[in-house]
């Protein structure tokens, strides 16, 4: 069988083309002089500019991790370029009529929506923000969405627009010092999302923001803020892509979410970076570093599906602060040819009567190597608290590795972990049995992996769940041998 | 409908058929009987196409095409269909998004568009009713947490729905009381047709009480050493399989 799976593995990437765009793009290179230049570029306070500064030293001071089960050459930081704008972004346009079409069309091939009528005659409810290289180009609906008083723009914008809260919360949750990427990430992130839910208000649309590196030797350093005050709830989608090139680029994001009392968050990930080719050349180093801080009864649940990248290393994380606050994470990780990642999730129960739920479904093809990475931790306060871990691993082939790696450590005797772990294959009777009835093998792997994956898929926003399975199905392309 | 002639097959480098001829009318039902290790599951493995299974000499008709050199769900498009004597779980997969699947293979190959979705639960349901399943079967995993006899039951379902021109039954009776035997054979008998032919692989008479073949056939060593029509099973339930093995060594 493994033959036959192997035949069927051999995958295109639909997103892998270049838009040819004019880019204003430093020269490689990672020193202070960088740092201030995107600074400048932004016309960023002074405070914000120093924050820059210290987190780049701290970077400096800090040594690259190697714990996780992932082998890359080693990063050269100064043959990054730090900063890449479309040309056509420096008089920055007021509305989407000013956008270059060459964009607009990059994004038409992706099936993104921009055009808010477009969105309205479809199926999708949904508000884009686009970030492109190291800009965002369009958010769309922010009007609709100030009259609920929802604020959604790029996080460059609110910088000077709502200075109070970007000052506040960034860095709140995922500090300078957090660890070596996040370090680099605070030195020299360039756009990203930024979203505050009023209190009491239920965000009346979801939420995405759509990241894509198109120039070469770039590295793409997002930063997204989300607030959900007090009694709020919000739904936040985010998706990415990347052309094919043979270089490895660098992706190294932070996600900061806090939910105030009673408020709700939900983010939701569809990570489809380019994985590298058949042979293992080029794809996306994918550091990044999300988590969240949950308050008194507020309710965070993470919901990932990653098909992309070369090299993966992400582990969104509930803080559980607040008496009752409740984490979720939910985790479809596949891996094939010569990807490699090393995901998970960690729960740090805080609060009293804390409630965290871990559903993890690991899918390796191909040489690949999936490594569930996850940490559960009671600390002393955390009286009454309760961890349910699921996590699942599904082998395709015989060439392949799935590896767990759960952290549990708990620091009141009240608190109830559970763990529950299983290792299974796609077999040859259950080839058998789909080919038997006529299913074509490649039809049947992916319905046996969607089957497999049907926890986790059901969390996810309708239209997401669509696409989550139809991606995995051509990222699977190949695996059967 | 089917003709099997000299068929040599092996399986990790051991020989399990040595020779096999079999002919089979449209309408009829042939029953295999034998000792373990005859080489009875082998042979629907290696009609239906299943990999490491090495025909190595011999010819398989299938009405009136070469099946040997087509793929497992080519041979299943044609219309051969296995009813498994271990149904295996697929966990996650509902048994009717696997149901519409194989039936949309099926009906693409004969040219026909796919049912849509309303009209392939009515007849799923229909289906389901006739072997006695609970509607709620449909909304599970494929053979998930099922018993013995409702995953026997399932397949059984499966070949109504396929329509298949010729049905193999590995070992069906294999962990089936009684009762489940009864709403099994009621079912194949359902499917009687004179376009339709049954091979009936058994290891026991017991269940030619119930579905009633028009011949017999001993399988041992890997070759048919005595045919007859089903008196012959009776014979057999009576003097063993020791009288034929010893005679055809």
């Amino acid at each position: 069988m493994s033959e036959e799976i192997n035949q069927y593995i051999k995958s295109e990437y639909a997103a892998g083309f270049i838009t040819d765009i004019e880019s204003e793009t430093l020269p490689p290179g990672l020193n202070e002089d960088v740092i201030r230049f995107i600074s400048a570029k932004k016309g960023e306070p002074e405070w914000l500019l120093e924050w820059r500064l210290k987190a780049f030293e701290i970077f400096m001071e800090m040594e690259e991790p190697t714990w996780a089960h992932v082998h890359y050459p080693k990063i050269n930081f100064q043959d990054i370029s730090y900063y890449s704008s479309p040309k056509s972004m420096a008089d920055k346009p007021q509305s989407l009529d000013e956008v270059d079409p060459e964009l607009l069309r990059t994004y038409e091939k992706l099936g993104i929506p921009l055009h808010e009528q477009e969105v309205l005659a479809g199926v999708a409810n949904v508000a884009m923000d686009v970030v492109f290289d190291s800009v965002s180009v369009a958010t769309t609906f922010r009007e609709k969405l100030s009259e609920a008083g929802v604020i959604f723009m790029p996080i460059s914008e609110a910088v000077h627009k709502h200075p109070e809260l970007v000052k506040k919360y960034l860095g709140s949750v995922v500090p300078q010092r957090d660890n070596y990427y996040a370090a680099l990430n605070c030195a020299v992130f360039s756009d990203g999302s930024f979203v505050y839910i009023p209190k009491g208000v239920r965000c009346p649309m979801e939420l995405s923001t759509y990241f894509r590196i198109n120039e070469q030797n770039t590295g793409q350093f997002e930063r997204t803020l989300i607030i959900a005050d007090e009694g709020s709830h919000v739904s936040y989608l985010e998706g990415c892509t990347a052309p094919m090139r043979d270089e490895n680029q660098l992706h190294a994001a932070v996600v900061e979410l806090v939910a105030l009392d009673n408020a709700e968050i939900k983010y939701s990930t569809v990570q489809n970076w380019y994985p590298g080719d058949e042979n293992g050349k080029g794809g996306i180093y994918n550091f990044v570093t999300k988590r969240a801080v949950a308050h008194t009864n507020a309710k965070v649940s993470w919901t990932q599906v990653e098909t992309g990248s070369a090299v993966t290393w992400k582990y969104p994380s509930c803080i559980l602060k607040g008496d009752n606050s409740i984490g979720e994470f939910y985790s479809v990780a596949l891996t094939n040819n010569f990807q490699q990642a090393d995901t998970g999730t960690k729960m740090i129960h805080l609060g009293k009567n804390t409630k965290s739920t871990i559903i993890s479904k690991g899918i390796s093809a191909g040489k690949s190597q999936n490594a569930y990475r996850g940490l559960v931790r009671m600390n002393p306060s955390a009286e009454g608290a309760r961890n349910f871990t699921q996590c699942d691993s599904l082998l395709i082939g015989d060439k392949c590795g799935a590896h767990t790696f759960p952290y549990i450590e708990s620091k009141h005797p009240s608190a109830v972990i559970e763990h529950e772990a299983t290792t299974s294959t796609v077999s040859d009777d259950q080839m058998f049995l789909c080919q038997q009835r006529g299913i074509d093998p490649e039809k049947a792997v992916s319905m046996i992996v969607n089957g497999f994956c049907k926890e986790v898929f059901k969390e996810l926003p309708m239209e997401f769940a669509v696409e989550a399975g139809k991606l995995l199905e051509v990222s699977l392309e190949g695996s059967v041998g | 409908m089917l003709s099997i002639k000299n068929l040599h097959a092996k399986v990790e480098e051991k020989d399990i058929l040595k020779g096999l001829n079999i002919e089979i009318k449209p309408g009829e039902i042939h029953a295999i009987m034998g000792p373990n290790g005859a080489g009875k599951s082998t042979l629907g493995n290696v009609l239906s196409g299943r990999e490491g299974y090495e025909v190595t000499d011999g010819e398989v008709i299938f009405d009136g095409k070469n099946i040997l050199d087509m793929d497992t769900e080519e041979r299943a498009r044609e219309g051969l269909f296995l009813a498994f004597q271990y149904p295996v779980e697929i966990p996650g997969v509902s048994n009717l998004e696997f149901l519409k699947a194989s039936v949309d293979a099926v009906r693409a190959h004969r040219g026909q568009d796919p049912l849509d979705s309303v009209s392939f639960l009515k007849l799923a349901r229909e289906k389901c009713k006739a072997v006695n399943l609970d509607q709620n079967f449909l909304k599970r995993g494929v053979n998930e947490g099922f018993s013995g006899g409702e995953k026997k039951r399932n397949e059984i379902m499966q070949m109504m729905l396929l329509e298949p021109k010729l049905c193999i039954l590995d070992e069906t009776d294999s962990g089936l009381d009684i009762d489940a035997l009864q709403v099994v054979a009621e079912g194949v008998n359902s499917q009687r047709d004179p376009n339709r032919s049954f091979i009936v692989v058994t290891h026991y008479q017991r269940l030619l009480d119930y579905i009633v073949p028009d011949y017999v056939h001993v399988l041992a060593g890997g070759k048919i050493v005595k045919s007859g029509g089903k008196e012959l099973a009776l014979e057999l339930e009576e003097k063993g399989y020791g009288w034929i093995e010893n005679g055809a060594a």
